[in-house]
């Protein structure tokens, strides 16, 4: 019985590990490309030999290593893609950072608000009105992306940060999402509160908000990620350099600059992925129970 | 207690606001501009009708890219749903460090689309992308064009998509496995069920709403994929990676055909909401039992 297990932990494992190898690899690669010389040829699969000694002990050593782990490791690439003259990336960088802090916190702020009062709050046509809030999901997409870079326009908005901030401002489905974490609180907390004398505005600031903490981050971490990679509304609502985010940066970059120089192609991509590598790290956890939220309707 | 009713006006006076004006007034733009010639570029805006809608079914690239969706979304859909079931049984097992693998699948999803695209770009390349040198150390030629050959090109981003999208469904599906009552697997190991028959008898009728959810919202996104083919194939070679996201994409922003884009955006959206509701019909019987159960 116990041999049977082992056996068939180890299968898992092998499985595990192979599929963490498969999904894994390109990142590697990429990783390991872009600290090759600027221009230098694609990497194949054949080996080197490194040879040295150890410091301290004397003694000679020689290893063979891939021919994509660089015989010469130049960091100076991430120095020269992030202040290249001709291509401001710490510019669309600060960009990014800038356009995904205000939609996510205003994402976060006015979704929530409407969502308490589709929650809490009686008024007329109330149900109809989240109803058209939830039809508006289906609808996003290809149809209203011409419309909407042509009201974006027409306020003069085009090549401005306004362009980038305020079609992402509110979102639907987190509307979606808090009305249904909000539902499931239990009323007695904020019945407490209006003893008191607390108004709405203050019930949904110091008694829900407190209390939503896990709809927040999680709704928070999914907008998050969704600004950040955000691709094809900026392309349409940016022209000029100084206007672009680090996503569309990103392939400007390689239409104009790094075409066949694969070195400085994986170094921009390793610079776009390493912000979200570490938002992952820290959000990771949020992401596997939002999904779930998302799922029950 | 008195309670103005007001007040809930003013709690969702800004998204409110915000639909009206980013969801609700272009959803009626985009019917108006359809019923318009326009060229962007021009001023002169000639109504011209049901035209654009006449023109959309005469068109046969719209077709070609129409067709390159769907087998686009027949194969990558089921496969990816295949794969991501397969995973989230393995990764539903109790044994250590279950969930560092569970994070680690998941980030092909949270990665930029125009640095994966990147990637894969790189991977696909004949002679020195990862796949052919792999292929060379097993004595093949390695001389696979993937990108630019009509018979692998959609195939390579299909291959892509389930790579891509794995993460999503299979905590999705882990859901769905969580959600089963222990108690069902008892009484099936009572009964001297093998485990086969309990994943057929039990575990995929448990799974069926969370099947239902993956399905529709796979097959919605999988019809509007335009990232992968603007940076990796533009459409090509020979118009066979031109799927209908970029079709249109390429009628609005490079032809300026508005108006024509606009019709085809709408006969999109029919089909697509169509197709979701032929999944619903066929799934219905399978929800219903579930929720009779």
């Amino acid at each position: 019985m116990k041999a049977t297990r082992t056996i068939k932990n180890a299968a898992t494992y092998t499985g595990l590990i192979l599929l963490a190898v498969f999904l894994m690899a390109p990142f590697v690669w990429m990783l390991f490309v872009s600290l090759h010389e600027s221009k230098s040829p694609i990497p194949s699969m054949n080996v080197w030999t490194q040879r040295g000694t150890f410091g301290f002990l004397g003694r000679e050593y020689a290893w063979v290593l891939p021919e994509v782990v660089p015989n010469v490791w130049h960091w100076d690439n991430y120095r020269f893609v992030l202040f290249m003259p001709d291509i401001p990336v710490f510019r669309f960088f600060l960009n990014s950072v800038f356009v995904t802090l205000v939609v996510v916190t205003g994402q976060l702020l006015v979704s929530s608000l409407a969502a308490y009062a589709f929650a809490r709050l009686e008024f007329k046509g109330r149900d109809p009105i989240f109803v058209l809030f939830l039809l508006s999901m289906m609808f996003a997409g290809p149809v209203t992306q011409i419309p909407v870079y042509l009201i974006v326009r027409s306020f003069g908005w085009l090549n401005t940060y306004a362009a980038l901030i305020v079609p992402g401002l509110s979102s639907a489905f987190n509307v979606f999402l808090f009305r249904q974490f909000f539902a499931s609180i239990p009323k007695e907390l904020e019945e407490a509160a209006r003893i008191d004398g607390a108004g709405d505005l203050r019930i949904y600031w110091r008694v829900m908000l407190p209390l939503s903490k896990a709809a927040l981050a999680t709704a928070g971490a999914f907008s998050f990620f969704a600004v950040w990679t955000d691709f094809f509304w900026p392309l349409l609502a940016t022209n000029s350099m100084e206007m672009r985010t680090l996503e569309v940066g990103l392939s400007v970059f390689r239409n104009s600059y790094g075409a066949t120089n694969w070195p400085l192609q994986m170094t921009a991509a390793v610079i776009v992925m390493a912000p979200l590598l570490i938002a992952f790290l820290f959000t990771q956890r949020y992401f596997t129970r939002g999904v779930m939220i998302g799922s029950i309707k | 207690m008195r309670r103005r009713h007001g007040v809930g006006y003013w709690f969702i006076a800004p998204a409110t606001l915000h639909l009206v004006l980013f969801a609700l007034v272009p959803i009626v733009y985009a019917l108006y501009l359809s019923l318009f010639k326009w060229d962007i570029l021009k001023d002169d805006k000639p109504f011209v009708a049901f035209a654009n809608y006449l023109t959309t079914f005469q068109d046969k690239f719209f077709w070609n890219a129409m067709w390159n969706s769907t087998r686009y979304t027949l194969v990558s859909v089921p496969v990816g749903m295949a794969v991501a079931l397969l995973v989230a049984l393995l990764v539903h097992q109790k044994i250590r460090g279950v969930t560092l693998f569970r994070t680690l699948y998941y980030i092909p999803a949270i990665s930029s689309g125009v640095a994966v695209a990147m990637l894969w770009t790189y991977v696909y390349l004949p002679e020195q992308g990862l796949i052919n040198a792999t292929l060379k150390l097993f004595g093949h030629p390695g001389d696979l064009n993937f990108l630019n050959e009509s018979a692998w090109a959609m195939w390579a981003l299909v291959f892509m998509s389930v790579w891509t999208g794995l993460g999503p469904r299979m905590v999705l599906f882990l859901a769905g496995l969580v959600a089963i009552p222990n108690s069902l697997y008892e009484a099936a190991d009572l009964d001297g069920s093998t485990r086969w028959r309990t994943f057929w008898k039990i575990t995929l009728p448990m799974l069926v709403p969370t099947t239902f959810f993956v399905l529709v919202t796979s097959t919605i996104s999988a019809f509007q994929i335009f990232t992968p083919v603007y940076m990796m194939t533009k459409g090509e070679p020979d118009r066979t990676t031109d799927v209908v996201g970029y079709h249109i994409y390429s009628e609005a922003w490079e032809k300026f055909h508005v108006g024509l884009a606009s019709a085809k955006s709408f006969v999109l959206l029919v089909a697509i909401l169509g197709v979701a509701y032929f999944q619903y019909r066929a799934m219905r019987d399978q929800l219903r039992e579930y929720d009779a159960s």
